[in-house]
């Protein structure tokens, strides 16, 4: 299991309706229906995916997040789980709009573009970065829209996006977020996982 | 009809009132079924059939001869696994294997009805299989599913019997029927009625059926299942047994005579007014009119789950229209599941054998029915 999944889950109210946008096989919403909610649902783009979804039982509909999203009324989940994947989206504001009309709350979690690894791949080897948490090389990459936790921070901020909870993750380590530190985690951080509210 | 005389039958006694406002009782609903019904009375699946289909989804129909309309699906160890499920599948009202239809005798005249048989809808055809629910005496069913006209009953029936049905898998489907539909049945009812021999509906009589008409009807309608992509990679412009253009309007190309052959059998086994009767009910069908252009509110007494299936070459009920359903579940927060499967088989994919389709059908139906029972305890 993913520490990562701990971490959301310990987020979501036992019995919350979830939605996973971008659920991929359905590997968080398994751990989700095992242990937090029964009422979990998942949106995702990839038909082979979806497939995988319904064999285990879940309820996924394949379809696409910057799309489809619409048919969802205003809060019809407690909450929307958005896990690394705002970076790949053509519009990613839009997005999380959508996140927080359809969902009473967002949880978001960002690959951080701001750790160490990755500014020292770009000033000392002069290349675009690949590290753990980001594996593809600059041609390959579904990433269109790369930030930093700061980055985040900041748009969230401008937006008038409420933060209940900044977590990050480094290494094994969870941390919390907060004015004072988020420099350092932006340094130190693998992983950045917000639960936020409108 | 004494062809019907050995197989399975359910007179309903009670009465049915049509939408067109007659009503009628005693009439039979013939069906069939497959695996069996377990003691809890819990692993029941109502199985709709399409345009022409009938009762035989799988194994030897015993009246045709022929392999059941559903073989790759429904069976022991298939998708629908006749092993661990109990399967109903009943010949539609209107239909021409058994159930009351315009072949059916007019008792007060001694004669078959033909076009003298009420005008009947989808919604007609779903009430009149909840009969065999009752007769059964099933509480709750664990699935309804069919594909094309049979998605449309599934819909209805949760529409109508909100809590009956723990799942609900409508295959390649619509909640209304489009211009694009009314128009490709009004072609083939205008072939069969252009036919001579079809004489205003009156041709049991005579002995002499619409054969031409129908196969013509036939035709047409069997191109709007497949794909242009099949089409052509099955057929392009090969030629019939020739090695040359005739120049005459014999079957030059192999698609013709294949259409033909298409056209040829199916008079065997379907009736012309069976024809008209339920192309009008498929055209009939307005889920959205029904409730006040919302087709949400339909659905909205209903706690089944369920999941869609529609297929990217279908052009005769397209994803989008799949999708619409999709779209007025989730609007009022159901438990919906929708999967677009990969085929260049056009509509008939769920027919065939299309294994990611077949799949993923197994799949939703194992797990749905594991999970429900995991519950219960």
């Amino acid at each position: 299991m993913k520490k990562e999944f701990k971490i959301i889950s310990d987020l979501i109210l036992k019995n919350s309706r979830v939605l996973d946008v971008g659920c991929g096989d359905g590997e968080l919403m398994s751990f989700l229906y095992k242990n937090i909610t029964k009422d979990v649902r998942g949106i995702e783009i990839s038909k082979q995916n979806v497939q995988k979804c319904i064999s285990k039982g879940l309820t996924a509909i394949e379809g696409d997040a910057e799309k489809d999203l619409i048919q969802f009324p205003d809060s019809s989940f407690d909450i929307v789980i958005l896990s690394q994947t705002l970076q790949a989206f053509l519009n990613p504001e839009k997005v999380l709009n959508e996140l927080l009309r359809v969902g009473k709350k967002a949880i978001v979690t960002i690959p951080n573009f701001g750790h160490w690894k990755v500014r020292l791949n770009l000033l000392f080897k002069g290349t675009m970065p690949v590290t753990k948490s980001l594996p593809h090389q600059w041609h390959n990459t579904p990433n269109l829209h790369m930030c930093t936790i700061k980055d985040f921070s900041d748009f969230c901020d401008n937006k008038k996006i409420k933060f209940i909870k900044s977590l990050a993750l480094d290494g094994e380590k969870l941390l919390n977020i907060s004015r004072t530190n988020l420099g350092k985690r932006n340094l130190f951080s693998e992983i950045g996982i917000f639960l936020i509210e409108k | 009809m004494n062809k019907f005389e050995n197989i399975k039958k359910l007179i309903v006694e009670d009465q049915l009132k049509l939408d067109c406002g007659q009503t009628i009782s005693n009439f039979p609903i013939a069906y069939e079924t497959y695996g069996k019904l377990n003691s809890k009375k819990s692993n029941a699946i109502l199985v709709f059939h399409a345009l022409t289909g009938d009762q035989f989804a799988t194994d030897i129909n015993p009246i045709t001869k022929k392999d059941g309309w559903w073989k790759y699906a429904l069976g022991p160890g298939k998708a629908i696994d006749t092993e661990k499920y109990f399967v109903i599948c009943a010949n539609v009202l209107g239909g021409c294997m058994g159930s009351f239809g315009p072949s059916s005798i007019n008792p007060k005249t001694g004669k078959t009805y033909e076009i003298d048989f009420p005008v009947i809808t989808i919604n007609d055809m779903v009430n009149a299989q909840y009969f065999l629910i009752k007769h059964f005496e099933i509480e709750k069913l664990f699935c309804v599913t069919g594909g094309s006209m049979g998605g449309m009953q599934v819909l209805q029936f949760v529409a109508n019997y909100p809590n009956l049905s723990q799942t609900a898998v409508p295959i390649a489907c619509t909640s209304n029927h489009s211009a694009q539909n009314i128009a490709l049945n009004e072609l083939g009812r205008q072939a069969i009625m252009a036919d001579a021999k079809w004489q205003n509906g009156k041709y049991e009589e005579s002995n002499a059926s619409p054969d031409k008409g129908l196969s013509v009807a036939r035709m047409a309608a069997h191109i709007s299942y497949l794909s242009k992509d099949a089409l052509q990679e099955k057929f392009g412009r090969k030629l019939q047994e020739r090695d040359d253009l005739k120049f005459s309007f014999d079957a030059d190309f192999q698609i013709e005579s294949y259409l033909r052959h298409q056209g040829s059998v199916f008079v065997d086994r379907f009736d012309a007014n069976s024809y008209l009767y339920i192309t009008r009910a498929m055209d009939y069908f307005d889920l959205n009119k029904k409730y006040e252009g919302n087709l949400s509110k339909a659905f909205k007494d209903s706690k089944t789950k369920f999941f869609i299936i529609s297929f990217t070459s279908d052009w005769l009920y397209p994803s989008s229209e799949n999708k619409e359903i999709v779209i007025a579940l989730n609007s009022i927060g159901a438990d919906v599941g929708y999967i677009e499967i990969e085929s260049d088989k056009g509509h008939d994919s769920f027919l065939l054998n299309v294994p990611d389709f077949l799949e993923t059908l197994r799949g939703f139906l194992n797990t749905s029915y594991e999970r429900l029972n995991e519950k219960r305890i």
